[in-house]
C-alpha cells in the first residue's frame, strides 16, 4: 500500500531532514507516526502525498512510485489519499457543507451526486445539524471533522493526518480518534502524526513509527528498518491498562 | 459555469487592477486600430487611383499617321495593356482650352499649336504594379518618334510608402503597448491567484487536475482581453465617426479586421494570463 524504501530529503546543504527511512504500511492498517516538533513527522506525509519527491529512495503508494510519476498523474494519486491538516484549512466563506461539496466540484463528481454525498459525508462525521454553518460558527473538533469529510469524499485508500487532535480538548480529540478509528474499520489506512504520547499510549494495539532528526527509531510492527525497542519518548508500554479495545 | 463565475469574482476582487489591464489592451489595440483605419482608407483610396493609372506618350512633331497607326496596334498588343488612345495635336489643344477656361484666351490667340501629339495607355486590371508601369514605359520609349513617358506612378508609390509606414508604426506603437498590457494582465492574474492561494492549495491537495484549477483565471484573462478589444474597437469608432463628420468622408473598418482585433486581444489576455497562472500555481504547489 505505502511503501518508503531508503528515503532522505534534503531542503538545501544542511543536514537531511530525513535520512534512509525505510518502512511499509499495509492495506487497512492504522499507524501512529510520533516523534518530536521538527522530527520529519510532516516531511513523511508530505512525501506520501507527493507533495514533495525524495532526494534519494524511493516512495510508493499503490500503484504509483515516486520514481516514475507524472505530473498529470499526480491528481489522481491525490483523490486516492486523503489529508487531515491541524489546522483544519477550510475556506472561511464557506459552510461546512459547502467545503465538502467543493472538494467533489472541483475533482469533478457529477452535479446531481453532489447533495447526497455531502449529506452522507455529513453524516458520517456526525455533523448534519451543523451543516450550514460557516468555519468561524463551528467548534475545533466540529472543523476538524469537517477536514476529516472533506479527506474523505473522494473515497480515499489511505488517509493522512497530520497532528489532527493537535488544536483540540481532550473530549474533542477522543471524537476525532474515534472517528478515525471508525474509518480505519471500514478498510481505509491511517497514518497519523501525532506527538500526543498520551493517545498513543491509549492504543497499545496500533502501530507506531518514532522519527527522531530525520530517522526511523522506533517501528513496534518490526516490519521497517527501524529499531524495535519501545523509546524512553512513549513510556512503558501499558500492560493492558489501555482503553484501546 | 463554476469557472465563469470564478472568474467575474477574480475581476471583481481586484477592479482597478482589472480596469488597468483592459485599459493598457484597450488603448494598445487603440492605436493599431487607428492606423488600421488609415491604412484602410489609404487602400480604398488606392484602388480609385490605380483604376485610374495611365500612361501618356508624347509624340516627336510630326510624326506620320502612317506611324501612329502602326505603333496604335503594336501598343495594343502589349499584355499589359487594355485599350490605347491616340491624341492628336489639335485635340489636345482643344481638350487644353476646355479643362482650362481661365486661359482660353491665350489658346485662342496662339499661331502654333505647341501640344504634342500623345497615346494615351490603359491598363488592363492586375497590371498596374510599378514593375508592370516601367516595362511598359520602357517598351515605349524604345520608338524613336516618342520623346517622352509620363506616368502617375511616382505619386501612388508614395502613397504605397505613406501606407506602409502607416502599417509599420500601428505594429511599433501597438506592440509596445501590447507588451505593458501582458505585463499588467499577468500581475491582475497573479495578484488573483494570490488572492485565492488557500483554495488553489486546497484544491492541489484534495486532487484537482491543474487545467480545472487554471481555467477560472484563463477565463480572466480572456474576458479582460476581449473587453479591452472591444473598448478599442469603441475608441476607433468615435474617431471615425468625428473625423467623418468633420474633415473626410471615411470608410468604416472591414468585419474581418474588426473580428482579428477581438481575436487578438482575447488571446493576448488569455496568453498572459496563462503564463502568469502556471508560474504562481507551480509557487503555490500545495502549501
Amino acid at each position: 500500500m505505502i511503501q518508503l524504501r531508503s528515503v532522505t530529503k534534503r531542503f538545501d546543504r544542511s543536514d537531511p531532514a530525513l535520512s534512509d527511512v525505510s518502512f511499509h504500511v499495509r492495506k487497512g492498517e492504522f499507524v501512529f507516526l510520533t516523534g518530536p516538533s521538527g522530527a520529519g513527522k510532516t516531511t513523511i506525509l508530505r512525501l506520501i502525498h507527493m507533495q514533495m519527491m525524495p532526494s534519494e529512495g524511493e516512495v510508493r503508494v499503490s500503484k504509483f512510485s515516486s520514481l516514475k510519476i507524472r505530473r498529470r498523474e499526480i491528481p489522481e494519486l491525490r483523490r486516492r489519499v486523503g489529508y487531515v491538516f491541524q489546522d483544519f484549512r477550510l475556506l472561511e466563506s464557506l459552510s461546512a457543507a459547502e467545503n465538502i461539496a467543493f472538494v467533489l466540484e472541483c475533482t469533478g463528481a457529477p452535479r446531481v451526486k453532489i447533495e447526497p454525498r455531502v449529506q452522507r459525508l455529513l453524516s458520517q462525521v456526525g455533523l448534519v445539524a451543523r451543516a450550514r454553518a460557516l468555519p468561524r460558527e463551528l467548534s475545533g473538533g466540529e472543523q476538524q471533522r469537517v477536514v476529516i469529510a472533506r479527506a474523505l469524499a473522494t473515497e480515499p485508500i489511505v488517509l493522512l493526518a497530520d497532528e489532527p487532535t493537535g488544536n483540540l480538548d481532550e473530549r474533542a480529540t477522543a471524537g476525532v480518534f474515534d472517528l478515525f478509528r471508525t474509518i480505519n474499520a471500514s478498510g481505509t489506512s491511517v497514518v497519523m502524526a501525532t506527538h500526543d504520547a498520551e493517545l498513543i499510549r491509549r492504543h497499545p494495539t496500533i502501530r507506531v513509527i518514532e522519527i527522531e532528526a530525520g530517522a526511523v527509531v522506533f517501528d513496534s510492527s518490526g516490519s521497517g528498518a527501524g529499531p524495535e525497542t519501545r523509546p524512553q519518548s512513549l513510556g512503558p508500554a501499558p500492560g493492558g491498562d489501555g482503553v484501546d479495545e | 459555469m463554476r469557472s465563469l463565475r470564478q472568474a467575474a469574482q477574480g475581476i471583481r476582487r481586484a477592479p482597478l487592477l482589472s480596469g488597468l489591464s483592459i485599459t493598457a489592451i484597450g488603448l494598445s489595440l487603440f492605436i493599431i486600430g487607428l492606423f488600421a483605419l488609415t491604412a484602410h482608407n489609404i487602400d480604398e483610396a488606392l484602388i480609385g487611383v490605380e483604376s485610374r493609372v495611365e500612361v501618356v506618350a508624347y509624340l516627336a512633331e510630326g510624326t506620320s499617321d502612317e506611324v501612329v497607326s502602326v505603333a496604335t496596334s503594336e501598343i495594343e498588343g502589349f499584355p499589359e495593356v487594355e485599350k490605347v488612345h491616340f491624341v492628336s495635336k489639335v485635340e489636345a489643344l482643344y481638350d487644353a482650352s476646355r479643362e482650362l477656361t481661365e486661359f482660353s484666351d491665350v489658346f485662342s490667340d496662339l499661331e502654333v499649336n505647341p501640344l504634342p501629339a500623345s497615346f494615351e495607355l490603359g491598363l488592363r486590371d492586375g497590371s498596374r504594379t510599378p514593375e508592370d508601369v516601367e516595362r511598359v514605359a520602357e517598351r515605349l520609349r524604345g520608338y524613336d518618334f516618342i520623346v517622352e513617358v509620363r506616368y502617375g506612378r511616382e505619386w501612388v508609390d508614395k502613397v504605397y510608402a505613406l501606407r506602409r509606414i502607416a502599417g509599420g508604426a500601428a505594429l511599433a506603437l501597438g506592440g509596445s503597448f501590447a507588451l505593458g498590457a501582458i505585463l499588467l494582465i499577468g500581475i491582475a492574474v497573479r495578484m488573483a491567484v494570490l488572492a485565492r492561494s488557500r483554495e488553489i492549495a486546497i484544491m492541489q491537495t484534495v486532487g484537482a487536475t491543474d487545467s480545472y484549477i487554471r481555467r477560472p483565471f484563463l477565463i480572466e484573462g480572456w474576458l479582460t482581453g476581449l473587453a479591452g478589444g472591444l473598448l478599442a474597437l469603441g475608441l476607433t469608432w468615435l474617431v471615425y465617426v468625428a473625423v467623418d463628420r468633420t474633415l473626410l468622408s471615411l470608410s468604416w473598418l472591414p468585419d474581418l479586421w474588426i473580428a482579428l482585433g477581438l481575436i487578438v486581444g482575447a488571446l493576448l489576455g488569455t496568453i498572459s494570463a496563462g503564463y502568469a497562472v502556471r508560474k504562481e500555481i507551480r509557487r503555490i504547489e500545495a502549501f
